[in-house]
């Protein structure tokens, strides 16, 4: 199979690989995937004080389509506020990526990764407001 | 010397025509075309003459007589000739079959097709190495089975792990039974000593161009002997090959095949010493240097060029794309079109996890101790990079075990 220029790009050269503090308070943690399933990724966002998303890290197992739907998705979702992220769909990074029909689950996993770190941060946001409030 | 790229190291999936062969075959296309069904002119006897020789070569390499060698186009229809061809023959006898997980699709499939005419097919599991457990073998001849079962179909080699299945014993279990034994000998032969008679083999598929011969040209063994093997051909036409096999003869691609097959039996012993020692460099580097690496299959009844190994936490598709100068193969989902991972590495029990993270090596006639260096080398590096860039990874240098997470499967 041929891979597109941005497959390669940013299979060779990924963006935002690393790791952000799991249990800061303003860092959500998305973990998709499922090993027997050749893919997980780890999507982490930094939510600053005016809800913007300051940074992104990822690490994906996975195929290289795998590896550069996460890697664009924590550019993309970089200077974004929460609800802007949210937008962002998986037929973006198919688009973007020029994946094949077989590699399109990728873009959904990387979807599902961003509402999941997104949902995280919510979560503990809820909780902190909980606490603040009590 | 300067090392050329991209490097070959998948010659289980073929091998290139070695250059003693091509030059055995050029007179075939021009002067020497004849059709060797052409009994009474000298071009069809020069044709004659050709295959005659070839399969002479053959018959050699296996410890057959040539009038036991049948041609075909290549091994995908051997295995289906062998199945089906004693499954309609002796159906009135039988209507058991008896083969394994971990064969070639070719074979399986073949199994499939019989059961849907009701033929009634076991498919034995294997053990943690890949090899049979012949009381398994036993157990699934006996019993209500006893004298309903015609055919054992166990390969020689198989093409992922390598695994060199116990031909003799098999073959003996069967004969004491009164069982036809078949045995899809493609990866093994011309890589190890095969001899069908002490073997107790009556059906052998074998393929050119998996021992540095041509494409499109196979033959099929069939005992003439103790007991003579009779099949049912599968296709109608001139009654070539003794009646089991119609259609002209593909002279150029016979001529390769023998000449391939007496290059084999003439070099097999140093060949098989220079490409164990090869694989077993290849397998120390990666040992060495990096951790969390699995064999997979039997760690020495394998084939001499067959390495099979799981780097844990690296994807295969992945580490693939990382070594684009290298072509080998990966049991991962995302290399075939099904999505599923290796068949074979599941018969054996290794878990879908780390059959995803599987690369089949396999070294040659024509990989040199360089290669493997490099390969070595550039695996190394990118596994190192990709195992930086996996949340498993992570996972298990913290610690974690990756089976206690609650995994969201897709």
């Amino acid at each position: 199979m041929a891979y597109s220029d941005k497959v390669i790009d940013h299979y060779s050269n990924p963006r935002n690989v690393g790791a952000l503090p799991k249990d800061d308070a303003n860092v959500g943690t998305g973990v998709v995937g499922a090993p027997e399933c050749g893919d997980v990724m780890k999507l982490q966002i930094k939510v600053d004080e005016s809800g913007v998303i300051e940074d992104a890290k990822f690490k994906t197992f996975g195929c290289g389509s795998a590896i550069a739907s996460s890697s664009l998705a924590t550019e993309w979702v970089k200077g974004k506020t929460v609800e802007e992220a949210l937008q962002i769909r998986n037929t973006d990074i198919v688009r973007e990526l020029n994946l094949p029909p077989i590699k399109i689950h990728c873009s959904v996993l990387a979807e599902d990764a961003i509402r999941a770190a997104l949902a995280d941060y919510q979560k503990k946001q809820a909780t902190v407001a909980e606490r603040v409030s009590a | 010397m300067a090392l050329k790229l991209p490097i070959f190291l998948d010659n289980h999936s073929t091998t290139p025509v070695d250059p003693r062969v091509v030059e055995a075959m050029l007179p075939t296309f021009t002067a020497e075309f004849g059709n060797a069904a052409s009994r009474n002119h000298a071009f069809g006897w020069a044709a004659e003459k050709a295959v005659e020789t070839a399969r002479g070569q053959i018959a050699a390499l296996i410890g057959a007589d040539p009038k036991e060698i049948v041609f075909t186009s290549g091994a995908t229809e051997s295995d289906n000739l062998a199945l089906k061809g004693v499954a309609h023959m002796y159906r009135d006898k039988g209507d058991h079959i008896i083969t394994l997980q971990t064969e070639h699709k070719a074979v399986l499939d073949s199994g499939k097709a019989l059961e849907r005419e009701g033929f009634r097919v076991t498919y034995l599991p294997v053990q943690r190495d890949g090899l049979v457990d012949l009381g398994d073998l036993e157990a699934a001849m006996g019993g209500p089975n006893a004298d309903k079962t015609v055919l054992v179909s166990i390969m020689h080699a198989n093409n992922e792990i390598g695994v060199l299945q116990p031909l003799a014993e098999i073959g003996r279990l069967c004969h004491q039974r009164g069982v036809i034994f078949h045995t899809d000998a493609v990866q093994a032969a011309g890589k190890v000593p095969i001899d069908v008679r002490s073997m107790n083999v009556d059906l052998m598929s074998l393929s050119a161009h998996k021992m540095y011969g041509p494409k499109g040209v196979g033959a099929l063994y069939v005992r003439r002997k103790n007991p003579r093997v009779r099949l049912v051909a599968e296709m109608d036409g001139g009654g070539h090959e003794r009646g089991m096999r119609s259609g002209t003869l593909n002279v150029p691609g016979i001529v390769g095949f023998g000449k391939a097959a007496e290059i084999a039996a003439a070099g097999m012993v140093e060949e098989a010493a220079r490409l164990t020692a090869m694989r077993e460099r290849l397998k120390a580097r990666f040992l060495d240097a990096l951790p969390e690496v699995y064999l997979n299959g039997h760690a020495t009844e394998r084939l001499p060029g067959n390495l099979n190994l799981s780097f844990a936490y690296v994807e295969g598709e992945s580490l693939l794309m990382g070594i684009n100068d290298i072509a080998v193969s990966s049991g991962s989902a995302c290399t075939s079109a099904s999505l599923e991972p290796s068949y074979v590495l599941k018969a054996l029990g290794v878990g879908d996890e780390l059959a995803h993270t599987s690369i089949r090596f396999g070294i040659g006639r024509f990989n040199t101790d360089e290669e493997i260096d490099y390969v070595a080398s550039r695996v190394i590096q990118t596994v190192t990079r990709l195992r930086e860039m996996s949340p498993l990874w992570e996972m298990f240098q913290e610690g974690i075990d990756l089976k206690s997470v609650q995994w969201t499967g897709h």
